[in-house]
């Protein structure tokens, strides 16, 4: 059987959950082997080998930290190229993207992006993809070369199997044509002690009914243990970092439970939320377009509805 | 600076958006288009680092002859002259043969710096900045939130998952911008009239030199087998707080066993 390549996603070799997710999908095609860049693979290897990675190809060169997405991709384009993989499934993080666009042109491969399902078929790979704000599901395949294929965050559970992940160290060789987009400066993102925004099982977001005083949307998130998230307009008037926002121009999650509260849900908003499988809002508006989507609403003033909702939640919890 | 800013013409977002049944590509003619919205950022972008120096903005988009609404907006903000690329092979090309026909077209144009947004409103891939460094072999500092030009270097900032970093170049480089970088500018009438004068070139497949083999539905290295409209969602249970609706929705949540 043919090996599925799968880019490791890590912070200083502690491996994100979409790692683990993309392993499992690459299960279904292939052999998963991880492909881990950096030094810090002794970390990583026990939460590898924990989801089937059968094999660990240990990239480790300076020029893959010190230099933007160009160094990583050629990486990738030289272990393509000599392992003949059946396929490579990238996160479909902004980097993960760049990566899997600058491999396609190295490699002569077709890509797909933003994959929320990945399965074998006509002994190739085929894709389910949501597009246009989730309002179509699209089904596709590459059909020339090695398809590389972007995988979103929640496209599946991870199921643990045992794997060998048998360390294979590949030498790279990175020319001085990718060593241009220097890396000057690199600030880490400041913990939040609450979950990733696109790996929660629920997501808790405030929009502009917050009237910029996030507390209410910060103690109900806290006491389901989700991630907090904020609408545009929330992240255009400066209460919340852009990071957090969620949206077209913003991140796009698939929670079990998203819970949208103080936000209309135009179009934009829909566009990075609408595939989530329970949807909850509370909003002063009855008209509000988000009502629309929900399993359940209500319409309310969130400073009164989230606390009281938060009080009942902790009682239940006990 | 010579600068090349990329641009798409999309589906209104605001509007119906569908594929036609025949090919199962992005149905272009059937609903109204416009200049994808972060795309503006990166024309502002462009602007700004001319009228803060010298030199010309060229606007430069690929696709069917409605696209060239999206170079005429895009005058109107103030690029200076306009390259529409405009061929009947293009239709159904994927990402692969649009970075390529891009490319050869940045080829014969001059550039300082290539700007592109962070993606399209459409197909909203992301990709086609990476291929476009790739191919044109220029320096890549993408998802710009922040860009700074000091002499011949292009520092930007870019906010991503897990770090924040500054990125830095010297020109030639290829620059994207996401839409926390700037606030686009809105036509102003003068500029409005000013674009009607204006030059825009309209160039075939034949005047960039690319094999009409090498774009275009057939040549697409991805396929879409089939595109199905999502279900309506059933309608949801919708209740008016009373004094109890905090109280409600966490019973839901309980019976949901989100609790």
């Amino acid at each position: 059987m043919s090996e599925v390549l799968v880019l490791v996603d890590h912070v200083d070799g502690e491996v994100r959950k979409t790692t683990a997710e993309l392993l499992t999908l690459a299960a279904r095609v292939g052999e998963p082997a991880a492909v881990f860049m950096g030094s810090q693979v002794d970390v990583a290897l026990e939460a590898l080998a924990r989801f089937g990675a059968t094999k660990v190809y240990v990239l480790d060169d300076a020029a893959l930290g010190d230099f933007l997405v160009a160094p990583k991709a050629e990486a990738l384009a030289q272990l393509v190229a000599t392992t003949l993989p059946a396929a490579v499934l990238i996160p479909s993080s902004a980097e993960g993207k760049e990566i899997a666009g600058r491999l396609a042109i190295k490699a002569e491969s077709g890509i797909i992006t933003d994959a929320v399902d990945v399965v074998a078929a006509y002994g190739g790979v085929q894709t389910t993809q949501s597009v246009f704000a989730g309002n179509f599901t699209v089904t596709a395949s590459v059909t020339k070369g090695t398809p590389i294929i972007t995988v979103k965050p929640n496209s599946v559970t991870p199921i643990e199997i045992a794997g060998a992940a048998e360390v294979e160290t590949f030498t790279v060789e990175i020319s001085e044509a990718a060593k241009t987009a220097r890396i000057v400066e690199r600030q880490p993102r400041e913990a939040t002690g609450r979950p990733e925004l696109t790996e929660a099982a629920i997501v808790v977001s405030g929009g502009r009914g917050t009237g910029g005083d996030f507390t209410a949307v910060e103690a109900f998130a806290d006491a389901l243990g989700a991630a907090v998230g904020a609408s545009r307009a929330a992240v255009d008037s400066g209460w919340y970092p852009h990071s957090f926002q969620i949206g077209q121009t913003g991140k796009t999650v698939s929670p079990r439970l998203y819970v949208a509260t103080g936000i209309s849900g135009a179009i934009q908003h829909r566009a990075g939320m609408q595939t989530s499988q329970t949807i909850v809002a509370v909003n002063k508006d009855a008209e509000a377009p988000i009502f629309e989507l929900v399993d359940f609403g209500v319409v309310g003033d969130l400073k009164k509805v989230l606390p009281q909702a938060t009080d009942e939640v902790l009682r239940r919890k006990g | 600076m010579n600068i090349v800013v990329c641009v798409k013409h999309v589906p209104d977002a605001t509007g119906e958006r569908t594929f036609s049944a025949a090919d199962n590509t992005v149905d272009r003619a059937g609903s109204d288009g416009l200049l994808s919205e972060l795309d503006e950022y990166a024309i502002e972008e462009a602007l700004k680092i001319t009228e803060a120096s010298d030199g010309e903005v060229t606007v430069l988009t690929v696709g069917p002859e409605q696209a060239a609404h999206a170079v005429r907006k895009s005058l109107q903000m103030g690029a200076h002259k306009g390259v529409h690329v405009c061929d009947e092979g293009l239709h159904g090309s994927d990402s692969v043969a649009t970075s390529l026909v891009l490319a050869e077209a940045i080829r014969k144009l001059d550039h300082d710096i290539v700007l592109c947004g962070m993606a399209s409103t459409d197909g909203s891939m992301s990709v086609v900045p990476a291929m476009l460094a790739e191919r044109l072999g220029l320096p890549q500092v993408t998802f710009a939130s922040e860009v700074t030009v000091d002499g011949d270097t292009v520092r930007i900032r870019r906010d991503g998952d897990a770090a924040t970093e500054i990125v830095e170049a010297s020109v030639p480089v290829l620059v994207s911008v996401t839409d926390q970088s700037n606030e686009p500018r809105y036509p102003s009438f003068k500029g409005i009239m000013a674009a009607k004068k204006k030059p825009v070139e309209t160039w075939t497949l034949a005047d960039l030199g690319v094999d009409a083999s090498q774009v275009g539905l057939d040549a697409a290295w991805t396929r879409v087998s089939a595109f199905e409209a999502r279900p309506p969602r059933t309608a949801g249970q919708i209740v008016t707080d009373e004094g109890e609706g905090g109280v409600q929705l966490a019973e839901y949540l309980a019976t949901q066993k989100f609790v």
